[in-house]
C-alpha cells in the first residue's frame, strides 16, 4: 500500500485533494509534489487539501507543504488547508507556518472562501 | 538499563527502519503514546539527517543507532560519518526570510519534541547528536 493515496475531487474550479497517510521523506513528499505540479500542469490553480487522515508528517512533509504553496502562489492560484489534525496543527506552530497558510475546518467554509 | 544499537545503510528506506526500532523500544520502556510520537519524530528527523546530510546518501557508509533506557530517561544517539557541521549555523527556519523555505526544519523538530539535543565532532570522524527524553518533567 502506498505510504500516501491522494483522491482528486472538483467542486467547480477548485480542486480537493483527500489525502489519507503518510507525508513524510520519500513516498509520501514526492507524491505530493507530483499530484500539484501535473494540476498546475493542467490549470487547476485552485488547490485544497484535505489532511484530516494524514496521521503523520514530518520536517520534510512540512518542507513539502511549503513548496507546493510556493509554487501554486506562483502561477497565481492559492493552496489552502483543510481539516488539520492535531498533530499537524501543532507542527504548523512550532514552524510558525499557521501564519503563512489558510487553514480551514469546514470544507464549505474553505470552498467559500476562494470566491 | 537497557541498550540497543543498530547500524543502518544510508538510504532513505532506513528512516522507516530506524522508527520501527525506535517505537519498539520505547514502548517496551513503557513510554506514554504521546512521548513515543516525539520519540519517532525525533528519530526520524535524526536518521534523515545524518542519511542525506551527513551520509550523502552514499550506502558504503553507515548510521549508527543507540537507545539507552533508564528509570529517568531514554537517550537516543545517532552517528553519521560524513562531514562536521556547526549547528548553530543553521538557519532559523522560524525567521520571517526562512518561512517558505523547503528545508532547514529537522534540528527544530528534533529540539521541539526531546528535552536534551547535543551536537558532537566525534573522534573518529562525523558527526554525533546525543537526544534525551525524560521520562517525568
Amino acid at each position: 500500500m502506498a505510504e500516501l493515496n491522494i483522491t482528486e475531487r472538483q467542486a467547480g474550479d477548485i480542486t480537493i485533494l483527500d489525502m489519507d497517510g503518510k507525508v513524510t521523506i520519500g513516498e509520501g513528499s514526492v507524491a505530493l509534489r507530483t499530484t500539484i505540479r501535473r494540476l498546475l500542469g493542467e490549470g487547476k490553480k485552485k488547490i485544497l487539501l484535505n489532511l484530516g487522515s494524514v496521521g503523520y508528517v514530518d520536517s520534510s512533509g512540512i518542507g513539502e507543504l511549503v513548496s507546493s504553496f510556493t509554487a501554486v502562489n506562483k502561477e497565481g492560484g492559492s493552496l489552502r488547508l483543510l481539516n488539520l489534525t492535531q498533530k499537524i496543527q501543532d507542527l504548523l506552530a512550532i514552524t510558525k507556518l499557521l501564519t503563512v497558510f489558510d487553514v480551514y475546518e469546514s470544507e464549505s467554509e474553505a470552498l467559500s472562501s476562494y470566491n | 538499563m537497557e541498550k540497543e544499537n543498530l547500524n543502518l545503510p544510508s538510504r532513505l528506506e532506513s528512516v522507516e527502519e530506524a522508527a520501527k526500532a525506535a517505537a519498539k523500544f520505547a514502548a517496551n520502556s513503557g513510554f506514554s503514546e504521546e512521548m513515543r510520537y516525539a520519540i519517532d519524530m525525533a528519530v526520524r528527523e535524526s536518521v534523515a539527517n545524518a542519511i542525506k546530510h551527513g551520509n550523502l546518501l552514499d550506502e558504503t557508509k553507515t548510521v549508527e543507532l543507540t537507545f539507552e533506557n533508564s528509570d529517568a530517561r531514554l537517550a537516543i544517539t545517532v552517528r553519521d560519518f560524513g562531514a562536521c557541521f556547526a549547528v548553530e549555523e543553521i538557519p532559523d527556519p522560524t525567521n520571517p526570510e526562512n518561512l517558505l523555505k523547503a528545508n532547514g526544519r529537522g534540528v527544530l523538530f528534533m529540539r521541539s519534541f526531546m528535552d536534551e539535543v547535543e551536537w558532537f565532532n566525534h573522534a573518529d570522524g562525523g558527526m554525533m547528536v546525543k537526544m534525551i527524553k525524560k521520562r517525568q518533567k
